[in-house]
């Protein structure tokens, strides 16, 4: 029976040959993930279970990203009850500190998810793991706490829809450009309870980092996952950091799509997708005289290497406008530190923007960068709902690292060729 | 079981953040969850709302975040049920599993606030003023979920049958 790469993968995990859109399986789950706003929950969960201790403390994954550095007490307080649960049970990968970093772009990172695992985390971006050639989907704390005792969850086989995309690249456009346009032309329900499936030689010719971004937001079409196939970007990106043995799957040529999706990326230009949805996409040319207050580079979307060189590159020699506060999140300490050593940050600071450590801070309104009422930013982050970054009053422009540079150096939205 | 309620009337994409705002989510306690719940949009609707009335919304509700803060806010103020056109998948896995009950129904716009409904929950029977529609069916793995007392009690019992 022919199966997509997500059917495959699942089925594989479920110990059955073949699976059909709409069953549902017992999986068996190679990581579990939480973080500081959702293990709490799911520790209290856990605790009124009974549970004794997790299906195996090295696939049980714990990140102190949101509210940290601690934002307050509660917070403070919140990640102590984690950080002795990891003790008690003996997480081996939990992270916090000097060595933690935003959760989607720390796993890759370390090596923690591979390609053909499933992947369940009390993160909706858990999606992002897709671009390795996983099965990662979000899910909440109740969830979390079954996946993380049992190493199995309930999981329905979703249907797929591909999306084929063709041509070259315009200068300064990335991942994020492609799937805010992808978003805007199905919309935020599009691919609702959905696989998406990436392919076609505009994908071959994408980086991991861009691969990355594009997974990440197909939660923001409704999707349940995001998933590439592994290529030789792949194969390189996991080699070095893979620690275990890993299967790679591919869908088969006669495989069943619910829908199939053109994209010529020759004719993508840079996008900016409007409050208050990630769907309200419009080529940045269109977008005119938005005044901005703050400008984020950063985040499990687009913090990561590509998104600081580009930013980097636009901001060389420049200046923030005095009026915007720019701030650049390297989304963990080896991009923090290679950022570094390759001359980003004075670049960055010369410009006047502002380096934040590794969080997820201001792109849920959490802290280091919290909009006042009437205030707008654009931001590199996923979401743009009402009162995602601070006050109900105030807006988020999404976009990808060269805009966001570009607007910050203008103090509105702006394409890179108007301050170049 | 039948359900009694008023209704209050949301629209398309009410995403979690709404529900409740991320910079509320280091609390756990449903209490104080329940004190912000809508509050972006809404912010004295936890004042009006009354124990048993009903959210009804339009597609897509409870896109976003996988918080489970969401469900959490919307019971601690006594509302059993949502009634949307569509759910996003996340939240719909979220409601079940703390026991918040969720129907698909395309009625939003049929509703005004204040309206009073009858729920026949598990036939999906909804009744109300020019309204008599049956939601989509719960599905049968979701219900067996609710028979055996939601995710966890099975857990629970599965734990303790292996000790």
């Amino acid at each position: 029976m022919s199966m997509t790469i997500t059917e495959k993968i699942l089925a594989a995990h479920a110990g059955k040959s073949g699976v059909e859109p709409g069953e549902i399986l017992d999986v068996k789950l190679d990581v579990a993930l939480a973080n500081d706003i959702t293990a709490p929950l799911s520790l209290e969960e856990f605790d009124k279970v009974g549970a004794k201790g997790v299906f195996d403390p090295e696939k049980v994954v714990l990140v102190l990203d949101h509210f940290t550095p601690n934002k307050d007490i509660i917070s403070a307080e919140n990640c102590k009850t984690i950080r002795e649960f990891a003790h008690k049970y003996g997480i081996t990968n939990f992270y916090e500190g000097g060595a933690c970093g935003i959760e989607h772009a720390l796993l890759p990172e370390e090596g923690l998810v591979l390609p053909g695992d499933v992947v369940i985390g009390a993160d909706s971006h858990t999606c992002t793991y897709g671009a390795l050639g996983a099965f990662a989907t979000g899910v909440g704390s109740t969830d979390l706490t079954y996946g993380m005792v049992t190493g199995t969850l309930w999981l329905k086989v979703p249907e797929s829809i591909k999306f084929v995309c063709h041509g070259k690249w315009q200068k300064w456009v990335t991942g994020k450009d492609l799937i805010l346009h992808i978003i805007g032309r199905i919309g935020v329900e599009g691919a609702l309870y959905a696989a998406m499936e990436f392919h076609g030689e505009a994908i071959s010719t994408l980086s991991m980092d861009s691969r990355f971004t594009i997974a990440n937001m197909a939660i923001e079409a409704g999707g349940k996952n995001g998933i590439f196939h592994v290529d030789k970007k792949t194969e390189e990106f996991v080699t070095g950091r893979a620690k275990r043995p890993y299967t790679v799957f591919e869908s088969d040529k006669d495989a069943k799509y619910r829908e199939v999706h053109e994209i010529d990326v020759g004719k993508l230009e840079l996008q900016v997708s409007l409050p208050f949805l990630p769907s309200n996409a419009k080529d940045v040319r269109e977008v005119r005289n938005v005044a901005i207050d703050q400008s984020v580079i950063g985040s499990c979307t687009n913090g990561r290497l590509e998104d600081l060189g580009i930013a980097a590159e636009i901001l060389r020699g420049k200046k923030v406008a005095k009026h915007v506060r720019c701030i650049v999140i390297p989304a963990t300490p080896k991009i923090y530190r290679t950022a570094l050593d390759r001359g980003y940050f004075e670049i960055f600071l010369d410009a006047g923007c502002i380096i934040s450590p590794p969080t997820c801070g201001p792109c849920l309104g959490g802290h280091m960068g919290v909009l006042a009422r009437g205030e707008r930013a654009v931001s590199t982050t996923n979401r743009n709902f009402v009162g995602r970054m601070g006050h109900p009053e105030s807006e988020v422009y999404l976009a990808g690292a060269a805009v966001a540079a570009a607007s910050a150096i203008k103090g509105e939205i702006a394409h890179p060729e108007e301050v170049l | 079981m039948i359900l009694k309620g008023r209704v209050w009337k949301f629209g398309d994409n009410i995403d979690t953040d709404i529900i409740i705002p991320a910079r509320y989510l280091a609390h756990t306690d449903p209490k104080v969850l329940g004190s912000h719940c809508m509050e972006p949009i809404a912010p004295d609707f936890h004042e009006k709302v009354a124990k048993g009335d009903f959210i009804v919304g339009g597609s897509n509700f409870g896109c976003g975040s996988s918080r489970e803060h969401a469900p959490i806010a919307i019971l601690a103020l006594g509302i059993p049920l949502v009634i949307a056109r569509s759910f996003a998948r996340i939240f719909y896995r979220n409601s079940f599993n703390k026991g918040l009950a969720l129907l698909e129904a395309d009625i939003v716009d049929r509703v005004k606030d204040g309206d009073q409904l009858e729920i026949d929950l598990l036939a999906g029977g909804i009744a109300g003023p020019g309204i008599d529609v049956v939601a989509k069916p719960i599905p049968p793995f979701m219900i067996e979920l609710i028979n055996e007392g939601g995710l966890m009690n099975y857990l629970k019992r599965r734990l303790e049958a292996r000790a």
